[in-house]
């Protein structure tokens, strides 16, 4: 039985104890918590490369009682859906580490230490599959992003970090009583695995369904429970926004494919058009919605709703390319929306604001930091051979196979992506010096140019080469896809 | 030999990633000589490859597996026929004359910056860069094998064209016009990518060769959710991208707007190569195109009115590279209406000449705008031909070409164009053939125009409004500056690329009527004979040019000439007189038909409204007021609760919950 599952949860975890040790020492703190997410990353490496893709079903399980009483079980496991989500997790921990490294002066040891601990507990939802270890996760994984928002985030940090709190905290409740019901008519099993067997009437299945789309929607989000999500980044520190848009958004998308989905499947296949319906809301409202934005960190904020509603749209055509697509989107996002976080940090640290009318022509003093800005940039608007043109290739492929229509709509964002994206380039990066403050602007030091080009790499490696990628997921999607076409009714 | 089809893009690659991540280390001439070498390379190859091909050796393979998905492979490889052996020789050889070239035009590219701009400082190698990176990703688009690898080179040669267009990024115009011409390539992209969407639905596969395979069959189906006949709905969808790359109406707006950007970029990109991706694109596709009369149909017609009206507007323009830009929709309108009348071998016969004699065309005035001091007003120039004697006589025979007189390059593909419309069957051909016969007029107007007004006449520039900034005069006895030949590396090219501009339309011989092609381009003889007959009436080029001077093109093409030459030389008042009697139709088309407005107003502006109005009534009043409105108070009173522990050591708030909900759950439940 392996433990790497396991390792992947609590190193992240026991090493953020070793961090707030640190104490006061700054530079202890940074070093501590570098060593620690690498550490994080580096176990979960195996994960990817003994990881058989010719199975479908859960690899790594780690499985012992915990609370024999109600059956609730310490039980991992990943398969191709989860598996890369835990890699990517550990990934953007050691780059949230560094960008954060003379960013964050105030309280080090706890920031360094809260992501930490966010790193470990996410890694436990994608890994859980018994239900109540997964709520826990689940709930308390709000508490450090609350936390990161509410003492490093900026001046309406409180109001922005209960509205994510609440939102997401009364979202959850209705998950836990859907919870609870499948705990009483599976016969006593917190299981997930089981719980994909479970036969259910169609209205239960209906009633299921909606209490998990709360929660997971929230989490998403997708319209019309989004608005959270702006406020939530535009408070938030930079490495606060990076884990949020990247990790945090796709657990509610993951959430879709490991319980709506097997758990009610007739319910999913009939809630279908609506769900098809504010896929394409989020991708064409909120793309329009993306280009008035005047706020950056607001107009990425928005472009995040309008790419996780590509997620949800191609989970719910139910085709491969479609849930595939999905699937690669979802990395693809975490990538390009630290990305793009990351690189709206650089500039505030210098610039103190977030505001387009702020800037213009900061190629002309920060030309390498342009160059990154621009690959990013287009790479959210989904040009090929970026991470980015991926997904959104396959799920509009999926999605004119299932419905021409469907296709056409989905496929405007080839025009808005651009329009909000590009303008917003042009206001910043290009024209001349736009005022006295961005002609005082420095380039990147090495420490910005490093984690700005690991992510270039990761976008670009996975637009000119997606197979890996896609490579781990076939067997498992393929059997959630034979399973959510057989009724259990 | 894959070796070598390899070596084709990938020279330039090399090149291009050297000069761009380098530029500093390796310096300006570090910069033009890996490109230029790498350049080289790719056109020796692609000469071999050529002679190989000619040879009867084909080639269609898979480079690697980029994806696999739902059943579908997307492979990228190479198809390496006939047709992409052109397009390679076309697009690295001018690629090479623009490379060199831009050694000079660039030269003093530091004037074009502010001088405390960093962006300054390594430009000319990062222009260097862009073109090379062009250049690959032309090459990849035109050796695909699949739609896929087609999407990415023509997404990758617009991001290349947006990178150039602003390449003066200080300057709002250059910024505007590149996102411009991105957002309306996007529109049409937009096409491109559900037809391409369409043919995976249902050919199940994106490669070229199994997607011709199964044409007849696709040609049966209806598509389900819309009850349209499929192969009209993936052929229109597919040529709405071709509207948009090769700047069809109305999707041509972005084009003339693209001048913005340095004038060798103008004439590879925005003339020769990247407009006629496609051109390149249909004829590739042309199994599909030939089993729907309807796209067809759509397509000549299209053709049709961008021709005749781009050329139109060109008679007003005097900006000298905007002149030449109509120029190039207006032949970009010839080789897509040739395209509607089943002509694909003319439109790229048409799209190899002319990204020859257009090549020259932009070349030379980008010579003139070196020599006048990047002043572009040809109202300030004027007698240039005794100065610029290489460069005039270049832009002459450019002009020639262009207007389609014989025996210069232009005159054998155009009159092609003209004949195969007037063959054709297709509905709108008849609209299409009178389009084409005014079009040619008005090229021969607007060509001789540009070689008059410019290098005759008088010479403007010593007028008081010329100011003679950057004034180092070398003669040192002139008020005035006088304006002097360009370096060799400027008029090398020019001459070089003279060479095919009069000569390469004597290939119609071979190229239109000897079976060429092979089977790289599909013609449906029975439904579409146009090109048969033209076959049939074919003889030879000193017959084709007997013919040609008794046919009414080749009048026209006389007759607008002599207008300029009257308008410009002989009367050269009465081009005022005309402009101040016909004030409305001469308003009309400086405002280019008032496009430009109206997609400002309303796309622009519309969209920006509806962006404004969802996020205010949506977002804000509905969702967040009205749904939120309860939870929001909920917050504030929360707030003030939590602000009392907001200080001190919150990780142990972190810490501790987390730890203390696994122990409770643990020890609580277990109690029992």
């Amino acid at each position: 039985m392996s433990s790497l599952l396991s390792l992947a949860i609590w190193i992240p975890i026991l090493g953020a104890l070793v961090v707030f040790s640190a104490g006061n020492d700054k530079k202890l703190a940074r070093w501590a918590a570098l060593a620690v997410a690498i550490a994080g990353f580096l176990v979960t490496l195996p994960l990817y490369f003994n990881f058989d893709v010719t199975q479908a079903g859960m690899q790594f399980v780690e499985q012992r009682p915990w609370i024999p009483r109600f059956n609730i079980e310490y039980f991992l496991g990943v398969d191709g859906i989860s598996m890369l989500f835990i890699l990517l997790n550990s990934f953007i921990t050691i780059i949230v580490i560094i960008a954060a490294w003379e960013v964050i002066q105030d309280k080090v040891a706890q920031y360094m230490g809260a992501f930490l601990i966010m790193s470990g507990l996410m890694n436990g939802i994608f890994s859980s599959l018994d239900a109540v270890l997964f709520y826990v996760f689940f709930e308390a994984s709000l508490i450090p992003m609350y936390i990161i928002i509410g003492i490093w985030g900026g001046p309406s940090r409180v109001y922005a970090a209960f509205k994510f709190f609440l939102y997401t905290l009364l979202g959850s409740l209705l998950m836990l009583i859907a919870l609870i019901w499948l705990f009483l008519q599976s016969g006593g099993s917190f299981n997930l695995l089981e719980w994909h067997q479970l036969r259910i009437d169609l209205a239960p299945q209906i009633l299921l369904f909606l209490a998990f789309l709360v929660a997971f929607a929230v989490k998403v989000p997708m319209w019309p429970v989004h608005t959270w999500l702006p406020d939530a980044h535009v408070e938030a520190p930079t490495g606060g926004s990076v884990v949020l848009a990247a990790i945090m958004l796709k657990l509610g998308a993951y959430g879709f494919l490991r319980f709506s989905l097997p758990i009610a499947p007739d319910a999913s296949q009939y809630l279908a058009p609506m769900m098809i319906t504010l896929s394409l809301i989020a991708v064409i409202y909120i793309g329009f919605v993306a280009l008035v934005q005047a706020d950056m960190k607001k107009l990425i904020a928005y472009s995040s709703i309008s790419h996780m509603g590509f997620v949800t749209l191609g989970f719910f055509i139910f085709n491969p390319l479609g849930v595939e697509g999905a699937l690669v989107q979802m990395i693809s996002h975490g990538f390009i929306s630290a990305a793009m976080f990351l690189c709206v940090g650089v500039m505030y640290d210098r610039m103190h604001s977030r505001q387009i009318a702020d800037y213009g022509g900061v190629v002309n003093t920060m030309p390498k930091f342009a160059g990154f800005m621009v690959l990013f940039a287009m790479a959210n608007a989904g040009l090929p051979a970026t991470s980015g043109f991926v997904g959104e290739f396959m799920v509009i492929l999926g999605a004119v196979k299932y419905n021409f229509w469907i296709g056409f709509l989905a496929a405007t964002t080839l025009i808005l992506g651009a329009a909000y994206t590009l303008w917003m380039v042009k206001r910043v990066i290009f024209g001349a010096v736009a005022n006295s403050h961005v002609a005082e602007l420095t380039d990147i030091n090495s420490r910005e140019f490093l984690f700005l080009a690991l992510l270039a790499f990761c976008v670009l490696a996975m637009g000119l080469y997606p197979y890996p990628f896609t490579d781990v997921m076939h067997a498992s999607v393929d059997n959630l896809l034979k399973h959510v076409a057989v009724s259990k009714l | 030999m894959k070796t070598l089809y390899l070596l084709v893009p990938l020279a330039p690659l090399f090149g291009a990633i050297i000069a761009g991540l380098f530029g500093k280390a390796i310096g300006r001439a570090g910069a033009h000589i890996v490109t230029i070498l790498g350049v080289t390379v790719s056109l020796i190859a692609s000469l071999i490859i050529f002679k190989d091909v000619m040879a009867g050796n084909h080639f269609n393979g898979d480079l690697y597996v980029w994806l696999e998905s739902g059943g579908l492979k997307f492979a990228i490889g190479f198809l390496i026929d006939p047709l992409t052996a052109v397009m390679m020789l076309v697009v690295t050889f001018v690629s090479l004359m623009v490379h060199i070239y831009t050694i000079g035009y660039m030269a003093h590219d530091e004037e074009n910056w502010p001088a405390d701009s960093l962006a300054r400082t390594n430009s000319y190698q990062r222009f260097f860069s862009y073109i090379s990176l062009f250049t690959f990703s032309m090459l990849m688009l035109v050796m695909s094998n699949n739609f896929v690898q087609l999407f990415f080179g023509w997404e990758a040669v617009g991001l290349v064209s947006y990178l150039l267009i602003g390449f003066w990024s200080t300057r709002p115009t250059a910024i505007y016009a590149n996102l411009k011409a991105f957002l309306v390539n996007r529109v049409g992209d937009f096409g491109f990518l559900l037809g391409i969407g369409l043919v995976a639905a249902y050919a199940g596969s994106l490669d070229y060769a199994t997607v011709f395979g199964k044409a007849k069959e696709l040609a049966t189906m209806t598509e389900a959710t819309t009850g349209w006949p499929l192969i009209t709905a993936i052929c229109i969808g597919l040529f709405i991208g071709a509207m948009g790359k090769s700047a069809q109406f109305p999707l041509h707006v972005w084009l003339p707007d693209s001048m913005e950007g340095p004038t060798p970029i103008s004439a590879l990109i925005h003339a020769a190569t990247m407009v006629t991706a496609g051109i390149f694109m249909v004829s590739r596709m042309s199994p599909l195109f030939e089993l729907s009369d309807t796209a067809l149909s759509f397509i000549i017609v299209i053709g049709a009115i961008t021709t005749l009206f781009m050329a139109l507007i060109a008679i007003v323009q005097t900006d000298i590279k905007r002149v030449v830009a109509y120029s190039t929709l207006s032949q970009l309108g010839y080789m897509t209406m040739a395209l509607g009348a089943s002509a694909y071998s003319v439109a790229i016969f048409h799209l190899m000449t002319h990204a020859f004699f257009k090549a020259v065309l932009f070349l030379g005035a980008g010579s003139v705008i070196i020599a006048m001091h990047h002043e572009q007003d040809m109202r300030k120039m004027g007698g240039l031909r005794k100065y610029l004697p290489i460069t005039y006589a270049t832009v002459l025979i450019g002009a020639i070409a262009n207007a389609g007189l014989p025996p210069f390059a232009g005159f054998f593909s155009k009159d092609s164009i003209i004949m195969a419309v007037q063959a054709s069957q297709i509905p709108g051909a008849g609209f299409a053939y009178v389009c084409a016969l005014a079009a040619v007029f008005i090229g021969g107007l607007y060509s001789f125009r540009l070689v008059f007004f410019a290098f005759h006449g008088k010479e403007r520039f010593r007028d008081a409004g010329h100011d003679a900034h950057h004034g180092h005069d070398d003669h040192g006895h002139h008020a005035v500056h006088e304006p002097h030949e360009s370096p060799k590396v400027v008029t090398v090219p020019l001459i070089l690329l003279s060479i095919p501009a009069i000569a390469s339309g004597w290939l119609i011989g071979s190229f239109l009527y000897g079976n060429w092609f092979g089977n790289a381009i599909y013609i449906d003889t029975v439904a579409h004979p146009a090109m048969a007959q033209l076959k049939e009436a074919f003889t030879g080029v000193f017959g084709m040019m007997a013919h040609g001077v008794v046919t009414l093109p080749f009048w026209l093409a006389l007759a607008g000439a002599a207008t300029a030459w009257f308008l410009y030389i002989k009367r050269p008042d009465l081009p005022a007189v005309i402009r101040a009697k016909m004030a409305l139709p001469v308003k009309i088309l400086e405002n280019k038909y008032g496009l430009d407005q109206f997609n400002e107003w309303f796309f622009a502006g519309g969209a920006r409204g509806v962006g404004h109005g969802l996020w205010k009534a949506g977002d804000q009043t509905i969702i967040d007021g009205v749904m939120v409105n309860g939870s929001a108070r909920l917050v504030g009173w929360f707030a003030s609760v939590v602000r009392l522990i907001q200080s001190g050591h919150i990780y142990q708030y972190a810490f501790s919950m987390i730890i203390g909900v696994f122990v409770l759950l643990t020890l609580w439940m277990n109690r029992a």
